[in-house]
């Protein structure tokens, strides 16, 4: 059993709230599925607690098992082994229809059949309850996504915006203990997603419940999380905050998944107090925080992020991490400059400059340029 | 030019098939009208005299067969819905990637001609065959026992016979069902049984609905199965029609019972669908 663990992130799992039981809970989650004779396994053993009232992220490339890990929360399918707990209690074996909880598919799966009233009201209808309180709660929660008015519309007469509103309505006016959504926003284009980022963390402020959200888009993980599960290959590669998973990423695949990153590595010349030099070439160096790990001689893989780079003309002063190399790619991105800058030794590095002066930029194709950062800008990888 | 090209486009692809119903379907028509308000017989020569009695006759003397015919026609389509539904469910449903073999399965006995499969029935069901003979020597079915010649050989051969008009519009809108819209419903606590009843039975109706239009006619007007699986109280208003024109040569009476019966039919499709075609009905189910 002990050789099946939840990944590199299983370490710094954040523990829930201390003492709450957590509102979902994976131990150990295996799920296996055989495809054309072959064993796939799509999760390999995920384990992870969801504290009541967070807004949570599985966040991953296709196939890395968050839709796998989502839809055994919600029970559409039975782990090969591990519990699934909601609120302390194992329902593992428990059906879809005998969970507290519910889901928000991707692309709706809206009835096609009957109006937006008779949707939402659904839920409600079929744990009997009473005619004057559905009807109460339907319209209070069509306020909710601002569909008043819209009762009779078939979901084919409507925008994939409002349809997306129908589907979390749908979900919503149930009161679940907790609400799943799978890439609730794919469908839509960047404007209405981004409205829509903002929509879903009102709602979530509003009814106050637990909200699981499956996606792709780092940005959007981000952007709305107060925590998020990084997923590859079936396994959590880090649990954290965004922040924590932005600036200390705990592995190359998060680096490289997580914004843009520039991954490095060379070996520790010396360790000068709690800073490792690594040497590069004649005038290069990367300094990174030792963290009483690092020693002269160990090789390192470190990242940088692209925005935390200098760029420059001439070799600046200071403890600066410093490499030199030649501009190969200059893109203009309005707000930002964007370089890509090569390395004597094939490495490539990415920067972002603001274009917070007037929009000059600092080196052209082909011209030879240092590139700076702070020590503690290097993020040494593990 | 282009612009009148693209204008023509639409009548001339109408035009090969317009062509052929004008001429194998409206003219045989016009004649028929004709021919059902003649008087006279076939020694005598028939004569337009744009007289209903053809009517009246058909009428009073073959009523039976009609109302017989309507009702065959009935069972047999229910026969087929409660048939046919499973077997389109499971298609649709549990069929995997096996579906294209499951249907060319089902559409396989339509590859043997219409009369043919009906004999090879009346060979099954024969008094003596293989099915009832070993029955009826073990003792199982008294020797006076027989299927063929009663109305459920007919009802049952005309089931067989349109199963798969049936079965295949059912099927498409089975197959048209997303699973994610099955799975919601669980999602929001319905059980197996409220699903069906709530989500796939609605969505499933246009195919019903388009199932029941394509067997219920024919079966209601076939003749074939009457003749070659009944007996002399299950002829149907087919099996008069085709008498009177082949046999007895009496084509005014011949016609005016095929338009008497074509006026029913019509009026039997018109009511269905609006009782049911509409989305009214999907309100209803959506309950």
């Amino acid at each position: 059993m002990t050789e099946i663990q939840a990944g590199p992130g299983a370490a710094v799992t954040a523990a829930p709230v201390s003492g709450a039981v957590p509102a979902i809970e994976l131990d150990n989650v295996v799920k296996e599925y055989v495809s054309h004779g072959e064993v796939v396994r799509a999760v390999k053993g995920v384990s992870l607690a969801i504290t009541e009232g967070e807004f949570f992220s599985l966040l991953g490339p296709s196939g890395c098992g968050k839709t796998t890990s989502m839809r055994m929360i919600a029970g559409f399918e039975d782990p090969t082994q591990g519990i699934v707990r909601l609120h302390g209690e194992d329902v593992t074996n428990v059906p879809p229809n005998k969970r507290d909880i519910n889901m928000v598919f991707q692309s709706y799966a809206l009835f096609p059949h009957m109006n937006v009233w008779d949707n939402v009201a659904f839920g409600l209808k079929r744990k009997k309850v009473a005619d004057a309180e559905i009807k109460r709660r339907v319209g209070e929660i069509l306020e909710v996504v601002d569909l008043v008015g819209r009762e009779k519309r078939r979901p084919k007469e409507m925008s994939g915006g409002q349809q997306q509103r129908v589907a979390l309505a749908r979900a919503l006016v149930n009161r679940p203990r907790a609400l799943l959504l799978d890439e609730p926003l794919g469908a839509l284009d960047l404007k209405l997603r981004q409205a829509m980022q903002i929509e879903l963390k009102r709602i979530q402020r509003e009814v106050g419940i637990t909200f699981v959200y499956v996606t792709h888009d780092q940005s959007e993980a981000l952007t709305m999380s107060d925590r998020i599960a990084v997923m590859n290959d079936g396994l959590v590669e880090q649990l954290a905050e965004p922040r924590e998973i932005y600036e200390r990423p705990a592995g190359k695949f998060v680096a490289g998944f997580i914004g843009t990153s520039n991954l490095l590595s060379g070996t520790v010349q010396q360790v000068v107090g709690d800073t490792a030099v690594l040497a590069l070439g004649a005038n290069d160096r990367i300094l990174v925080p030792a963290g009483g790990e690092l020693a002269a001689g160990a090789t390192v893989d470190l990242t940088v992020r692209p925005e935390k780079i200098k760029i420059a003309k001439d070799r600046p002063e200071g403890d600066l991490s410093v490499v030199r190399g030649t501009v190969s790619e200059v893109v203009y991105l309005g707000t930002s400059n964007s370089y890509v800058v090569a390395l004597g030794d094939g490495a490539e590095i990415t920067v972002f400059e603001q274009n917070a002066h007037d929009s000059t930029i600092t080196a052209e194709r082909g011209d030879t340029v240092w590139l700076s950062w702070q020590s503690w800008h290097s993020y040494a990888l593990r | 030019m282009s612009r009148l090209r693209a204008a023509l486009t639409p009548y001339a692809l109408i035009f090969p098939g317009g062509l052929w119903l004008a001429i194998f379907f409206v003219v045989p028509m016009i004649v028929m009208l004709s021919l059902s308000l003649q008087s006279g017989s076939v020694e005598d020569g028939y004569a337009f005299t744009f007289n209903w009695h053809s009517y009246a006759d058909g009428l009073a003397n073959y009523h039976d067969q009609i109302i017989r015919s309507l009702l065959y026609g009935l069972a047999s389509t229910a026969l087929q819905i409660a048939i046919g539904f499973p077997v389109a469910y499971w298609i649709a449903f549990k069929g995997g990637s096996r579906k294209s073999v499951y249907l060319f399965l089902l559409l396989l006995p339509f590859l043997v001609s219409f009369v043919l499969r009906t004999i090879s029935w009346q060979f099954l069901l024969s008094d003596n065959g293989i099915l009832l003979g070993p029955l009826k020597d073990i003792g199982l079915l008294p020797d006076g026992f027989r299927v063929l010649a009663t109305p459920f050989a007919v009802i049952a051969g005309l089931a067989y016979n349109f199963l798969p008009f049936m079965v295949l519009p059912m099927y498409v809108a089975l197959e048209r069902i997303d699973p994610r819209v099955l799975e919601a419903a669980q999602d929001l606590y319905a059980s197996r049984f409220q699903t069906f009843l709530r989500v796939v039975l609605p969505l499933s109706l246009p195919g019903v609905f388009a199932g029941v239009l394509m067997t219920f006619v024919p079966a209601t007007s076939d003749y074939v199965n009457a003749s070659v699986l009944g007996g002399t109280n299950t002829t149907m208003i087919g099996n008069v029609i085709q008498n009177q024109y082949l046999v007895t040569q009496d084509y005014p009476t011949a016609s005016a019972l095929s338009f008497t019966l074509m006026a029913l039919l019509l009026v039997g499709i018109f009511v269905y669908a609006r009782a049911l075609g509409t989305e009214d009905v999907l309100e209803v189910a959506a309950r």
